[in-house]
């Protein structure tokens, strides 16, 4: 049971990191049902300014998160308005095409500037090592991982329930023509929406560098489970997307950890199933895709 | 066909269809282009029977992308499917390589059968996500499956046969070359008769506008199955045709890589043309062949790059720009005599 309870923590701790990633391409999902495969360059981007930051400058670590966050926002605005823009009218196999190669390009560059081997970070001392609580043996870096996911989500969900901003991305992701009808710039509010997302992106890849790992094949190698999240949580919606986070972040430890041989495969057929079982979403949105 | 008397001429829409039927002088050129490669470049026949089996698999990618406009992220299943199945094949003693064409076609297209039905449910996203999934479902189970497919190493102990038993495969290629582009035309002759007939017409009617498909009485989703399986069969024999010339499967069959190269060839080539396939594999294979000797991660910057200018500026491909060139070039000449 205690070893059970480990696991799930792993796991949640795991799926918060997914969250933090896979939230923003929700958003761009369901506000313009632009399908971006290269959310994960804005991931792994994050974790290679962290490497960056901390490595040449010699910069803190909590003081290189803020950083990351605006810098990946920048470049994702930047990118937005020159490659993004052109084909939100486009069919969805030019956006898949226009992704994949903006994935290619990133992968290719980040050979190029940092090698294909892993990248190794220092995390501040104190966050090192584990916490002992009622038995069970946690790590302070997931711990904290987490509280600052829980954080970020409440701040995202207050920002969307309770702010006029918030108001105004939710009347977009709902009904775009009526919104922009009412005056609503569905185009800036899309804007805003995809550098925060990304930016969010920018900061789970940094903070994923110590769990999830950071090569040139990021991008790839998390395709899947970005997307896996989004779909199945449902495009646009903060609490689907972190259920399925949640959910697929203890799935794929344990199976990790109960039948290894699998490797991979089981989140393939995990993504099949849950694809087929809820062709909307777990929430059962009724915007599809 | 016309009641009312000989001289009353067709429709034009008729007419069009009937020249789209005809073998124009460019498509036979085309062919016997193919047969000069093999005096030509004696040295390169490998690398040219690598660009028709790279052509004929993107070609079974033009029917369900190009003309019934099903979007997929995971065609490399049923390629992987047909090599390893012709591989596996000639282990056990079966060394007869069309029987391994047969094979490979029969198991690809079981599979594309049988997945059809979850890949045509949805909307784009939905089948660009399953058909991702299936493609690295199998990408992983050739990996985890050593003692069947050598998974990273390779399949191991493959036995070359002749083909029909009269041909032997040589160090040159030269069997491998005209084996290839047998099979090639062949199937590429099937494949063009069904796109010209009404069969391909209701594809694309599909493609274009699924109510009215409905509407004028075509099954859509009988059609799609279809269409789907049928370019499985395809996909499986252009990978069995690769495995027999170069007598070897690696994992890479089923990558992720495989499939969005070919979504890279085929756009480059153009969608819907036939030809894009072909004419997309030699350039493609051509660009690799020398970018990648500079330096294999120049390549992938490269077809990035290639990849992002094609979606905003290029989209109707090497042969769609040529055709409008010619269009052009037309147009220009009718207006210097207007």
């Amino acid at each position: 049971m205690l070893h059970f309870l480990g696991l799930l923590f792993d796991g949640l701790a795991y799926g918060t990191l997914l969250f933090l990633i896979s939230v923003g391409l929700s958003v761009t999902l369901g506000l313009m049902g632009f399908i971006n495969l290269a959310h994960g360059v804005f991931a792994m981007l994050g974790g290679y300014l962290l490497v960056l930051l901390m490595g040449r400058f010699g910069i803190g670590f909590l003081a290189a998160l803020p950083i990351i966050f605006v810098l990946v926002a920048l470049v994702s605005l930047v990118l937005e308005r020159t490659l993004y823009r052109p084909l939100y009218k486009s069919t969805h196999l030019d956006q898949v095409l226009l992704t994949v190669g903006i994935i290619f390009v990133a992968v290719a560059g980040a050979t190029y500037f940092w090698g294909p081997g892993q990248q190794p970070i220092n995390i501040p001392g104190w966050m090192n090592g584990q916490l002992a609580v009622g038995g069970l043996e946690l790590s302070r870096y997931r711990l904290f991982l987490m509280a600052l996911g829980a954080a970020i989500t409440l701040g995202l969900v207050f920002g969307l329930e309770r702010t006029r901003f918030g108001a105004k991305v939710r009347a977009s992701v709902e009904r775009p023509r009526t919104a922009e009808a009412m005056g609503i710039p569905v185009e800036r509010v899309f804007q805003i929406t995809f550098a925060l997302g990304s930016g969010l992106a920018g900061l789970g890849g940094a903070l994923g560098v110590e769990v999830l790992g950071l090569d040139p094949n990021f991008p790839l190698k998390y395709l899947v489970y970005f997307l896996l999240i989004v779909v199945v949580g449902g495009p646009g919606s903060i609490i689907g997307t972190l259920s399925a986070a949640l959910l697929l972040g203890v799935a794929d430890t344990a199976g990790k950890y109960y039948i290894p041989q699998t490797g991979a495969f089981l989140i393939y057929v995990m993504m099949i199933v849950l694809l087929l079982m809820f062709p909307h979403g777990l929430l059962g949105r009724r915007k599809s895709i | 066909m016309n009641a009312r008397g000989r001289t009353d001429p067709k429709p034009h829409y008729l007419l069009a269809l009937a020249a789209q039927e005809r073998w124009s002088r460019y498509e036979i050129a085309f062919w016997l282009a193919l047969i000069a490669v093999y005096f030509l470049f004696p040295d390169n026949l490998m690398l040219a029977a690598q660009i028709l089996i790279t052509g004929l698999f993107a070609v079974s990618l033009d029917l369900i992308l190009g003309y019934a406009g099903i979007v997929t992220l995971g065609h490399a299943a049923f390629f992987g499917l047909g090599a390893y199945t012709a591989g596996l094949l000639t282990t056990v003693g079966y060394t007869e390589p069309v029987l391994g064409l047969l094979a490979a076609g029969a198991v690809a297209g079981a599979f594309g059968y049988l997945t059809s039905f979850l890949v045509l449910r949805g909307r784009d996203m939905s089948r660009l996500m399953i058909t991702l999934g299936l493609g690295l479902l199998l990408h992983e189970l050739a990996n985890e499956a050593t003692n069947l497919t050598g998974g990273v190493d390779g399949l191991q102990g493959m036995v070359a046969g002749r083909v029909l038993g009269l041909f032997d495969f040589d160090l040159y290629g030269k069997t491998a070359y005209f084996y290839v582009l047998t099979v090639c035309f062949l199937i590429f002759a099937v494949v063009r008769a069904l796109m010209t007939a009404p069969y391909g017409l209701s594809l694309r009617s599909i493609r274009e506008n699924p109510q009215r498909a409905v509407a004028i009485g075509i099954p859509i989703r009988a059609r799609l199955t279809n269409i789907y399986t049928f370019a499985a069969v395809i996909a499986g024999i252009s990978g069995a045709l690769l495995t027999q010339t170069t007598q070897f499967v690696a994992l890479d069959v089923f990558s992720f890589e495989r499939s969005a190269d070919l979504l890279i060839i085929l756009l480059v080539g153009g969608t819907a043309t036939l030809y894009g396939g072909f004419i997309g594999a030699a350039v493609f294979l051509l660009a690799q062949n020398w970018l990648s000797t500079l330096n294999a991660q120049y390549w992938l910057f490269w077809l990035g790059i290639l990849l992002i200018v094609t979606t905003r500026y290029m989209r109707s491909g090497v042969l769609g720009g040529l055709k409008n060139l010619s269009h052009l070039a037309t147009r220009r000449r009718h207006g210097s005599r207007a």
